[in-house]
């Protein structure tokens, strides 16, 4: 079809026609940057934690008032929970991945005297079983040996005195923290420094381990310690079971709890997933007005092309009629309109993608966001093209339907 | 004459019923959306003490070791720890000061019918409450000499002496925290500032601390701390930190009520930087700030990135609403050539015409304003289901309100210039004999 008599009335609407490509490259440019977006928040809340995720309980309790006897407490409190129907695991534990609840976090050193650390990777803690309980998968190395663990009232004292003997002297690590600090080499046996040069060798590699929150600091710069948690640290007891036994042995692990010592207020009871969906409730909100925004964009967008194009039709029936009669057929005047309106369309995108680069750059100087990749120009563009063609077909069905003898009434 | 107009606009309306509701359908999703997000970004960026805020300052200053110490370039510490916290306060150099942090307790009530429970905690020195201009309803605050006493004294919120003691005056009356027992000495009246700015390691926003007890006699009970400790060398944590440890996890405030006296203190500040290295306690060379309320805010970076970015995606929207509106006004005007043209042959000038115009999509605007209002109070609804923490604070204010009507008229008046300085440039003899 020939497209210069399009451009040429296109002319002489010149102002009409900026706006419409205007509003075409706007809407263009935000929804390219706002799915975007909405993929960046998706691929958070799809992050994986490396624990077994559906397997897993958490109850926390407060005591009113000091704990005198916390290490028999929890020793009493551990066994109980052993004994709950279903239950295969139990630990203590500071934080869990990708849950709410803050996290304990320091920095890693290659050197002895290194200034700045190389990374701040996170610190879990708990007790013997916290690797079968939270069901990490070892890749290397080991587990730790029961001699190793330190009490973390010790592990403070000692580090108070100065006395490096009293600290845990082994870790285990996540791969990519050990990729992260020794690239292409095996992390087992090798030293990492803490604080004023406290050196810990790792012992132990797991696959998988994300960081309780802080993510943009390495979401899987995790270390396990070997230092156990009592009832007065403010840990929370962490119970693994099969999957549907969760709701059961949750209440069953809270009610023996209580029983065991009624002066404690329990704090939190959920299961894991329950704690994550929290965790990333604000990401999920976040991708669902994006997506509103999106859909009222499009529509409005579309709802701006049918007008415009239903006001052409109308302002040009008689032209219309005109080139009826001279033997134009439907097809010519609706392919008419269709094309019109993707010239319209193409100039908007071509402009709407300078556009939506130069958001995403104003963006990635703002909040930390990655480049545009490229797949989302071409997407953007085809999905831009069909919504104009969409939005004039109506508009367009009508031009063609104008009968011929239009052209020999006068208006 | 401009009711005439009116009546003419209104009628023009009516006859294209579709291009109008599309008009006024744009304008209201797009001032709705954009009024939504404004008004959280103004109440999340909101001064949490109006008439206060710039007399008081948050002192930092810089105990660490000089172990990754770039001059010029660290930024201090963001807390206290207990040593420099006391040495500050105890040197009563500003007007008002106080050493504080965040904690929770135990709330377990004798011969209650209420189940053991905990509450948030403020753990701090006598002036928070005169230095924050803390209202009373019952009561008042504790004074410098029950901190020294390390006093058993409490000071409850409204809520919190409603649940426990039925909302009556509970001045006097003993109230079991963290399992010891501790004098009511004063309930606050309707005080809650947002953002949360004394102590930013908690929630930001609607945090609801329902108890005040003296910094001493937390320590003494050893109530919980909570928030955030941050410990350097061989310092390690534990939940309340050892009081020599090299940890801070306090905030001190102050109160200085002129400039003058706010340079004075940021010298007293290195002054005391210097003494502390002579004396071998810090390492580094004096590295203090002193930010009043919002710039301490700032700094934090407290309104979340989040409501920032669907503010300015709202405006985007705003924005493609009216390129939308203009263009369909545009239509609508053209369209109206014979009509105009035939106005102008009778008589009208120019600028009638114009106005006329004007008036037209000074109608759609104002409709769609009220319009974008509902659609505004609506989304605050929404935004007050989401998980966030500020959700709860999200409301309409006066302010932004009258903001909301006028930023409606001003984008349709605005809209419509263009369409109706177009529409006006009509030839009469053209449009009539065109027809």
């Amino acid at each position: 079809m020939d497209i210069r008599p399009i451009l040429s009335t296109l002319q002489r609407h010149k102002v009409t026609a900026a706006l419409l490509i205007l509003e075409v490259a706007l809407t263009c440019a935000i929804v390219c940057n706002a799915v975007f977006l909405i993929g960046q928040r998706l691929q958070r809340v799809n992050l994986p934690s490396g624990v077994a995720e559906h397997e897993l309980v958490q109850v926390q309790l407060g005591h009113i008032g000091p704990v005198p006897d916390a290490k028999a407490q929890t020793a009493t409190d551990l066994a109980a929970l052993r004994e709950i129907p279903g239950v295969r695991h139990v630990t203590p534990v500071f934080q869990l991945p990708l849950n709410p609840g803050g996290s304990s976090n320091f920095g890693v050193m290659l050197a002895p005297d290194q200034q700045q650390p190389t990374v701040i990777a996170t610190q879990y803690m708990g007790g013997s079983e916290l690797v079968t309980t939270l069901g990490l998968r070892l890749v290397a190395g080991r587990d730790f040996q029961a001699d190793e663990y330190v009490d973390l009232d010790t592990a403070l004292a000692a580090l108070h005195r100065g006395d490096l003997k009293g600290l845990p002297q082994t870790v285990i690590v996540t791969r990519a923290l050990a990729e992260r600090l020794w690239p292409g080499e095996t992390a087992l046996g090798k030293t990492m420094y803490l604080g004023k040069a406290i050196p810990f060798r790792v012992v132990g590699v797991v696959a998988s381990l994300a960081r309780p929150d802080q993510l943009e600091k390495g979401e899987q710069y995790s270390t396990i310690w070997p230092i156990r948690l009592s009832a007065a640290d403010g840990a929370s007891y962490v119970l693994r079971c099969a999957a549907p036994d969760r709701a059961g042995v949750l209440k069953a692990a809270v009610a023996r709890l209580k029983q065991l010592n009624p002066n404690r207020v329990v704090l939190v009871q959920r299961t894991y997933d329950e704690g994550r969906r929290a965790f990333f409730a604000n990401d999920r909100a976040m991708a669902g007005i994006l997506v509103g925004v999106i859909a009222a964009l499009l529509v409005v967008t579309a709802l701006g092309i049918v007008g415009l194009a239903s006001f052409w039709v109308g302002q040009r029936r008689r032209t219309i009629g005109v080139r009826r009669a001279l033997g134009a057929t439907r097809g010519d005047i609706l392919r008419y309109f269709q094309t019109e309106n993707f010239l319209l369309a193409t100039f908007g995108i071509a402009l709407g993608m300078l556009l939506a680069y130069g958001i995403n750059l104003f963006l990635m100087s703002h909040y930390e966001l990655p480049r545009l990749p490229a797949i989302y120009f071409p997407t953007g563009a085809l999905a831009l093209w069909l919504l104009g063609q969409l939005a004039v077909l109506g508009p367009a069905l009508r031009a063609a339907n104008v009968p011929p003898v239009v052209a020999t009434r006068s208006v | 004459m401009y009711g005439y107009y009116l009546d003419l606009a209104w009628r023009s309306l009516r006859r294209t019923p579709i291009l109008t509701g599309l008009m006024v359908l744009a304008i209201a999703l797009g001032i709705g959306a954009s009024m939504t997000t404004l008004t959280v970004l103004h109440v999340l960026s909101g001064d949490p003490l109006p008439g206060r805020s710039d007399t008081l300052y948050y002192p930092q200053i810089d105990p660490r070791d000089s172990q990754g110490f770039v001059p010029g370039k660290t930024e201090p510490m963001e807390q206290v720890t207990w040593i420099d916290g006391m040495n500050l306060l105890q040197a009563k150099r500003a007007d008002r000061q106080a050493l504080m942090t965040g904690g929770s307790v135990a709330i377990q009530q004798d011969n209650s019918t209420l189940d053991p429970f905990f509450e948030d905690a403020r753990y701090t020195t006598a002036d928070f409450f005169p230095m924050f201009g803390v209202p009373f309803r019952f009561g008042h605050g504790w004074d410098a000499a029950a901190d020294e006493a390390h006093a058993r004294v409490a000071v409850i919120s409204s809520p919190l002496n409603d649940k426990v003691f039925g909302g009556a005056d509970s001045t006097g009356q003993t109230v079991r925290l963290a399992g010891a027992a501790f004098r009511v000495v004063g309930v606050i009246g309707d005080w809650n500032p947002n953002p949360h700015f004394y102590d930013l390691n908690r929630k930001n926003y609607a945090e609801d601390e329902g108890v005040y007890v003296p910094l001493s006699a937390s320590q003494d009970v050893g109530m919980d701390h909570e928030g955030s400790t941050d410990c350097w060398g061989n310092g390690g944590g534990g939940r309340t930190p050892d009081h020599n440890a090299p940890c801070v996890w306090l905030q001190f405030w102050t109160q200085l009520d002129s400039p003058a006296k706010a340079a004075a203190y940021r010298q007293f500040l290195v002054h005391y930087s210097e003494q502390q290295k002579a004396l071998g306690r810090f390492q580094r060379s004096p590295n203090v700030r002193l930010r009043n309320v919002m710039q301490w805010l700032d700094y934090n970076h407290v309104v979340p990135d989040d409501v920032r970015l669907q503010t300015g995606l709202a405006f985007g929207f705003l924005l493609v609403c009216l390129v939308n509106t203009v263009g369909l006004m545009l239509a609508k005007f053209m369209r109206r050539s014979a009509e105009l043209g035939v106005r102008r042959a009778l008589g009208a000038s120019r600028r009638a015409l114009f106005a006329q115009l004007l008036m037209e999509s000074g109608v759609v605007g104002l409709i769609g304003g009220v319009g974008g209002l509902l659609l505004a109070l609506a989304g605050l609804w929404l935004v007050r289901m989401q998980p966030a923490s500020y959700a709860s604070l999200a409301h309409l204010d006066p302010a932004m309100l009258l903001t909301t009507l006028l930023l409606a008229l001003g984008a349709s008046v605005l809209a419509g210039l263009l369409p109706a300085w177009r529409a006006c440039q009509v030839t009469p003899a053209l449009q009539l004999k065109s027809n």
